[in-house]
């Protein structure tokens, strides 16, 4: 026995590391026919360490104090070192993040990966996604620009619509008559303790969901029904290391292409990814002329305005918003389509699925735009369609004519 | 029910009943602590006594123009209405959602058709009763983005409230109430104080 093998078996007897990396790595059999739609998941992985680790080193040098922020803000990005790329890739990285986990999402409604038995993996998935969107509207507030502040204005303000308690709640998460320097600090202390480590954690569950169940492919069949019969590995499954890490590497590689694309040569985006009125210092007594959250919120802030105000009260249009994203949760059981991937599916499912993202990019369009009367025609009508994409769902799935499913994964 | 350990009967019962009081009390003690963590994001004491009265000296304002003054971190605007202004304001009560300020958004003193002490000095809080933007001063009637009917306002920019020049809220727009009056008075003829109800009222 070598040293290190001894040394190996040492650790073994007091820390199951060899069983872990077997069990997630070098023995968790993945399916051999995954494609392009299954990078987004890696990545979003390497997005979140990259966020974490910038966040890290943007901290040593941000002020969170309403009169120091948005100069310590400029300060990183011009008088310390490598500050700009930091912050850069930190600001893009909070979109990109985004880009990926809606492409990972759209991935799973494709090929059914919510179905039955991975239902808990998507419903801890839609969990993720609401902590992220938590995290990325505090971390909006702390540069302390225009767009930060009444961003931040317009949000804590939905909590007021929330019948009788609504202005206690909006006060005691202000903490202040307005908002104010109580705000960006606890903002601070919720964007850079309390939610990543509840995304950490909820990536940890997510993943241990996964590997549980295994995972789903492009054919939306089970590969674990069809295991070899001496060694009991899936026929139709390789060892997620080596072959899925190196594959996942060249995504990895693609992907860091467009970001250092992005970081290096138009970290604004245009105004989508840092929008140009928040180059200006918060001002409480000014709203700009056009304020729109960043592009990953939009679709829900277009459904937020499309619902007019009723009984005096602007609380259904609140309702609707948040219903829109718990509706997500009952995904796995409004489907009830026989087979999961978009492959044998029939015409109605592919055409419901087609009308959605129509919907949901529409809606995501209209959101960054003024509003107008056709534009709040056309937000209601887009809402209606996703809204009735999950309510019409269990019927419409239930109808529509399935092509048969393959006994083994196709190419 | 019962059953044997190590020749020993076990009182399940008695054990449960155990499990469950040192959850309960467990549960209780948890609360307890919350309580504080909770209460520590109220407005604190020095939040709370930020809200003095100030002081506007509104002489200087021209005709027709909006001065911007701060009170409680808040926008507060005072307008000097003109004649004109006034009389186009009462002309389109049946597009108002509440054009005798039945809702409780101003003092008493103000519940009126111009709904201010003076009917030239509108003095309102400059927040959206939507979401709390602050809307724009538009006071050019007809405007072209507004519509030929458009009698000036304010328009918010957030979501398209709009507003006339006493600041009672249109009807079909996403704001349910007019704009909130704060309690003010008259020190002098050109100088007012906000944040103190008007003498006498």
């Amino acid at each position: 026995m070598s040293a290190l093998q001894k040394m190996m078996g040492w650790v073994d007897d007091r820390f199951p590391l060899t069983a872990t990396y077997k069990a997630h790595l070098s023995e968790y059999y993945a399916p051999k026919n995954f494609n392009f739609w299954y990078f987004f998941g890696s990545l979003a992985l390497l997005v979140l360490v990259m966020q974490i680790v910038t966040g890290i080193f943007l901290t040593m040098n941000y002020k969170p104090d309403s009169m120091l922020a948005f100069a310590s803000v400029e300060y990183i990005m011009r008088d310390v070192d490598w500050g700009w790329l930091i912050r850069y890739m930190h600001s893009t990285g909070a979109s990109m993040f985004f880009v990926v986990v809606y492409l990972h999402m759209f991935r799973g409604l494709m090929y059914g990966s919510y179905r039955k038995p991975r239902e808990l993996i998507w419903i801890f998935g839609v969990l993720i996604y609401l902590a992220l969107m938590a995290e990325a509207f505090l971390g909006y507030l702390l540069p302390w620009g225009q767009m930060s502040y009444w961003g931040a204005q317009v949000i804590v303000n939905l909590f007021s619509a929330v019948p009788f308690v609504g202005e206690d709640l909006s006060l005691w998460i202000r903490g202040d008559y307005v908002i104010s320097d109580a705000t960006l600090n606890r903002f601070f202390a919720f964007h850079v303790i309390a939610l990543p480590l509840v995304l950490i954690a909820l990536v940890a569950v997510h993943l241990v969901a996964l590997h549980e169940v295994g995972s789903n492919n492009p054919d939306g069949i089970e590969i674990k029904k069809k295991k070899d019969p001496v060694t009991h590995i899936p026929l139709d499954g390789i060892p997620f290391h080596p072959y899925y890490t190196v594959k996942d590497i060249v995504g990895v590689i693609v992907f860091l292409m467009v970001f250092s694309a992005i970081v290096f040569f138009g970290p604004t985006m245009g105004g989508y990814f840092l929008e140009s009125n928040n180059f200006i210092p918060a001002d409480p007594l000014k709203t700009p002329p056009h304020i729109a959250p960043l592009w990953y919120f939009t679709p829900f802030y277009a459904i937020l305005r499309a619902v007019p105000p009723m009984f005096g009260s602007q609380f259904p249009g609140v309702v609707a918003m948040g219903l829109s994203i718990v509706l997500l949760f009952f995904l796995p059981w409004l489907d009830r389509g026989k087979v999961k991937s978009i492959r044998y599916r029939g015409p109605i499912y592919k055409f419901a699925l087609a009308l959605f993202i129509v919907a949901f990019v529409g809606l995501g369009y209209l959101g960054l735009l003024p509003p107008s009367p056709v534009a709040t025609i056309l937000a209601q009508t887009f809402s209606v369609i996703y809204f009735l994409f999950f309510l019409l769902m269990p019927w419409y799935t239930s109808i529509d004519k399935t092509k048969p499913e393959p006994e083994r994964v196709t190419g | 029910m019962s059953q044997e350990a190590d020749g020993q009967k076990v009182d399940t019962r008695k054990r449960k009943f155990l499990i469950a009081a040192t959850s309960a009390v467990g549960g209780v003690a948890v609360a307890g602590v919350a309580v504080p963590l909770v209460m520590s994001m109220l407005p604190s004491a020095r939040a709370k006594a930020a809200g003095a009265p100030v002081e506007v000296d509104i002489s200087k304002i021209e005709p027709g123009m909006l001065l911007t003054a701060e009170w409680r971190g808040k926008p507060v605007w005072v307008v000097n209405r003109t004649k004109e202004m006034l009389d186009l304001m009462a002309k389109h009560n049946d597009k108002l959602v509440d054009p005798n300020s039945e809702q409780p958004q101003q003092p008493e003193y103000c519940k009126n058709a111009t709904r201010s002490i003076k009917p030239e000095f509108l003095v309102v809080v400059g927040i959206c009763t939507h979401l709390g933007c602050s809307p724009t001063y538009r006071k050019e009637v007809g405007a072209e983005d507004l519509g030929a009917d458009w009698p000036g306002g304010f328009l918010c920019p957030c979501h398209g409230s709009r507003f006339d020049l006493a600041a009672r809220v249109f009807k079909n727009v996403p704001a349910p109430t007019n704009l909130v009056i704060p309690p003010h008075q008259y020190l002098s003829a050109g100088k007012i104080q906000i944040g103190v109800d008007a003498k006498g009222a």
